[in-house]
């Protein structure tokens, strides 16, 4: 049981690597010089100067990686250019939102989306399945600032059941911080239901082909009790596999919903230092979300070898 | 295998391929003629009429320029339907040749797939809209941005589909034959992975729209000098509480458009490529 843990742990090293040298190379993306860039066209050549030190684009490509790197692993992210703030204090001080909205999201998405899923593959071809499938390409086809605002629109402005922006902290009490929430998760969500609802529809429909399923509907045990004990659990692997490979769909969605909602979250820091160019402040938001991904991945391979012994990696 | 007659008669009958297939005609016909569809320039600037509601001068209203919302939105399909097939183009084209290669040579596969993986860690949204800001706006930047975020899947997809034939009786027939590898992939592996790639190509299309439409939102898009529904729908953002007519417009073709493109890639997976789960 162990040999196929270790060796999975083993593969996310070269992915980091990767990684990190993608994110670190984004900077040699902008054309001419990156300091004159974020410096902007009122600057001296003393402040010019002060940003390329601060970079460290006077050395060559290979010296600034590794120093980038050897910092990093004492989780020194840089400085931010604009303010000078270190970027891990500015990660910390907008975790929690983006955190608090992708963990509901996830929780109601999965809800959701694995009994939709179910019950599409158990009435296959009829009306019920026809409308889970409609709702799912339906949710691939709306971007989720636009299913935001709709719903910004018809619960808050008009309705008035939720704020229609802002943030609670769960300091603050738990029912503000849902209230704050309700909205931008099921803005969010939508798409990942239909990505997981689709998913297991179809894993449901290959395992309740198989001949154990017709033996228990043989033993004459009841349906829903075939469903949701003896296929589900089968159908599991591909359904829990795509719940950890749409994380990064919900990274990405999580930036966009948090401008649409006036969420102070990772997201706003990420569209704020793209739009000034704060490379390290970048840099450093891009690290962390993809070792998120990363390691929501591993965990659940883990976990599944865990639960299922014929499992390698 | 069908023949090519039989093929498109089977396409004719699947109703996701031909209602998916028709709106996306039919739209497409329309941006094409935009110019005399009763559009104006979609740039021209008029203070005096700025966020005016639809009326028989402006179908759709105008934005907070004064500029006609109808004609931008004919003009925004346009960029936006281009960058979209672009993608897919490039992305298919790209995703193919390099997962051809990662398939069938067992040293470049390790370094391929490990680049793949890194990749596809970075959620793709992330990776396209810090590559186009730093990059500076303009159509090929988004274009290429995008196109770097969705190799990866096609990647996989191709090198998946290659490992498996390489298996087949056929293949290793002609391998142990002594036909030289080119010609083994062109004439036995290339033919055999073109039903999945169609499909994938066509959710490729579809994702990269939704994908255009979010960079332009958050400014790290198209830019606002050309107009896209990405960025129309950026423009209007500011007034959405009181001014939400110039939000569902550009959203509303933008999900039409989508919609109908995810249908058909639907419909081909079902026809095409039955054995496929998602």
């Amino acid at each position: 049981m162990y040999k196929p843990i270790v060796s999975r742990l083993i593969s996310i090293v070269p992915v980091l690597f990767v990684v990190s040298i993608v994110v670190f190379s984004l900077l040699y993306l902008t054309p001419g010089d990156p300091a004159l860039v974020i410096a902007g066209p009122n600057a001296n050549a003393e402040d010019v100067e002060k940003i390329r030190e601060a970079l460290g684009l006077n050395e060559s490509f290979l010296v600034r990686y590794v120093s980038w790197l050897v910092d990093i692993a004492r989780l020194d992210f840089g400085n931010s250019v604009m303010n000078g703030t270190p970027v891990i204090d500015l990660i910390a001080q907008r975790i929690e939102p983006t955190l608090s909205m992708m963990f509901l999201t996830i929780i109601f998405a999965v809800v959701v989306a694995v009994p939709l899923g179910v019950l599409a593959a158990a009435k296959v071809n009829t009306v019920a399945d026809r409308l889970v499938m409609l709702f799912a390409i339906s949710a691939f086809s709306v971007p989720v600032f636009i299913i935001g605002y709709v719903l910004a629109r018809v619960f808050a402005l008009e309705a008035r059941w939720f704020p229609v922006q802002g943030y609670a902290y769960l300091a603050d009490g738990v029912v503000p911080w849902l209230r704050h929430l309700v909205l931008p998760s099921v803005a969010l969500g939508l798409v990942y239901i239909a990505l997981i609802a689709r998913i297991t529809r179809a894993a449901m429909l290959e395992v309740l082909s198989e001949d154990y399923i017709r033996t228990a509907r043989a033993k004459g045990l009841r349906s829903k009790r075939i469903l949701f004990l003896h296929a589900l659990r089968n159908a599991s692997n591909p359904i829990v596999t795509v719940i950890g490979v749409g994380v990064a769909l919900l990274i990405g969605g999580a930036v966009v919903t948090e401008s649409v909602f006036g969420i102070p979250g990772l997201g706003r820091l990420t569209i704020d230092a793209i739009l000034r160019r704060d490379y390290p402040v970048i840099q450093g938001i891009m690290l962390l979300f993809s070792l998120v991904y990363v390691l929501v991945n591993l965990l659940i391979d883990i976990f599944y070898v865990v639960l299922d012994p014929r499992i390698r990696y | 295998m069908h023949s090519n007659r039989s093929m498109w008669r089977a396409a004719l009958r699947n109703p996701s391929i031909t209602v998916g297939g028709g709106i996306l005609l039919l739209i497409t016909i329309v941006f094409l003629f935009a110019p005399w569809l009763g559009t104006v320039d979609p740039l021209t600037m008029n203070p005096v009429n700025r966020t005016l509601d639809p009326s028989s001068k402006h179908w759709f209203g105008t934005d907070t320029y004064g500029r006609d919302l109808y004609s931008r939105v004919l003009y925004g399909g346009r960029i936006s339907l281009f960058i979209g097939f672009s993608v897919a183009i490039l992305a298919t084209f790209f995703g193919l040749l390099i997962g051809l290669v990662s398939g069938y040579f067992r040293i470049a596969d390790m370094i391929i797939m490990r680049i793949m993986d890194g990749l596809m860690s970075i959620p793709a949204v992330l990776l396209a809209i810090a590559m186009t800001a730093l990059m500076r706006g303009s159509v090929l930047n988004v274009i290429l941005a995008i196109t770097v975020s969705e190799i990866p899947r096609v990647v996989r997809l191709v090198r998946g589909s290659v490992l498996s034939l390489r298996e087949r009786t056929y293949v290793e027939a002609a391998m142990v034959s002594g036909t030289r590898t080119p010609t083994i992939i062109v004439r036995h592996i290339l033919p055999n992975t073109f039903a999945p790639l169609v499909v994938q190509a066509t959710y490729i299309f579809a994702a990269a729209m939704i994908m255009e439409a979010i960079m332009s939102f958050i400014g790290a898009g198209t830019p606002p000098s050309i107009p896209s529904w990405g960025n129309i729908i950026a423009e209007g953002r500011v007034l959405w509480q009181v001014k939400f007519m110039i939000i569902v417009f550009p959203a509303a073709f933008l999900s039409l458009a989508v919609f109908s493109i995810n249908m058909m890639g639907d419909g081909l997976r079902d026809l095409l490529d039955p054995k496929s789960p998602r």
